[in-house]
């Protein structure tokens, strides 16, 4: 059987919705930020395969995957930089301990 | 069924599993490294398509970036080896229901939908053509979005700084 672009269209929905599945279940920011990654990856192969498949003599999935991955790179860096603050003021990376904000 | 096509189904098992071994697991560290083989996948998909400068891409900034970032907060904030507590089962079921449905009309959709593959010849991809059009300024360049890519990484990399800096204490 010969893969088409709906068999990649499909493994990409379902590590998308794998990383759905642990950003509402995981509580720990460390692994809410891993489940973002999982999200951004799956978007990444959506651009790839598209490009491979549909506009094989344009480039242009290959520079919004790039973008994408800088812009992720960035993403994970802000927010490591805000889980060690929020360690340092808490004790704790558990969402549900952070509710200063909370009403 | 050909090679090629085992070969993308080994990748996809492989990255569909550790994916979901690094969002259930209950110990950190180990999640992380599954969400590292997950990305390693990734990379050996890109290199399945062909596209071989993404791929390094992948591995030189998920693989040898973000993933050692992890890996260093987890052991700033962590005791190595501690398990988390089991999620909440109300919580987990509702978010594993809803996750599925959402797979399910997803893939519907998917499955309905034949794409139209044109008959086009594809263009080498190699990293002089990808620089000169990252770079160009004429129509199709994207030069625009590289400029505010470098403004967007300097901006993220400040704010980590002044973010995670620890103020000096002030003595009253």
């Amino acid at each position: 059987m010969e893969v088409t672009l709906n068999h990649i269209l499909f493994l990409s929905t379902a590590l998308f919705f794998i990383g759905v599945y642990g950003f509402l279940t995981r509580r720990n920011v460390i692994t809410m930020l891993m489940a973002i990654e999982l999200l951004l990856n799956s978007v990444n192969i959506n651009f790839i395969a598209f490009n491979k498949y549909l506009y094989a003599d344009k480039l242009d999935g290959v520079f919004f995957t790039l973008f994408l991955i800088a812009i992720a790179a960035a993403e994970a860096a802000v927010a490591i930089a805000i889980i060690i603050n929020i360690y340092r003021n808490y004790k704790s990376i558990d969402v549900d301990d952070v509710d200063t904000l909370k009403w | 069924m050909t090679v090629s096509s085992f070969i993308f189904y080994v990748l996809a098992a492989f990255i569909l599993g550790s994916g979901f071994l690094a969002v259930t697991t209950r110990k950190l560290f180990r999640a992380a490294i599954y969400l590292l083989f997950s990305l390693i996948g990734i990379a050996g998909l890109y290199f399945w398509m062909n596209y071989e400068f993404i791929a390094a891409v992948q591995i030189v900034v998920y693989v040898g970036g973000i993933v050692v970032l992890i890996i260093f907060s987890i052991f700033l904030t962590h005791h190595v080896g501690a398990e988390m507590e089991r999620p909440n089962r109300l919580r987990a079921g509702f978010a594993g229901l809803a996750a599925f449905f959402a797979f399910i009309f997803c893939s519907l959709v998917i499955y309905k939908n034949q794409f139209a593959v044109p008959d086009q010849t594809p263009v080498p991809l190699t990293v002089d053509r990808i620089g000169m059009q990252m770079l160009s300024l004429t129509e199709h360049g994207y030069i625009l979005p590289f400029e505010v890519v470098s403004m967007l990484l300097l901006a993220a990399m400040i704010g980590c700084i002044v973010i995670a800096m620890k103020l000096p204490e002030k003595t009253s």
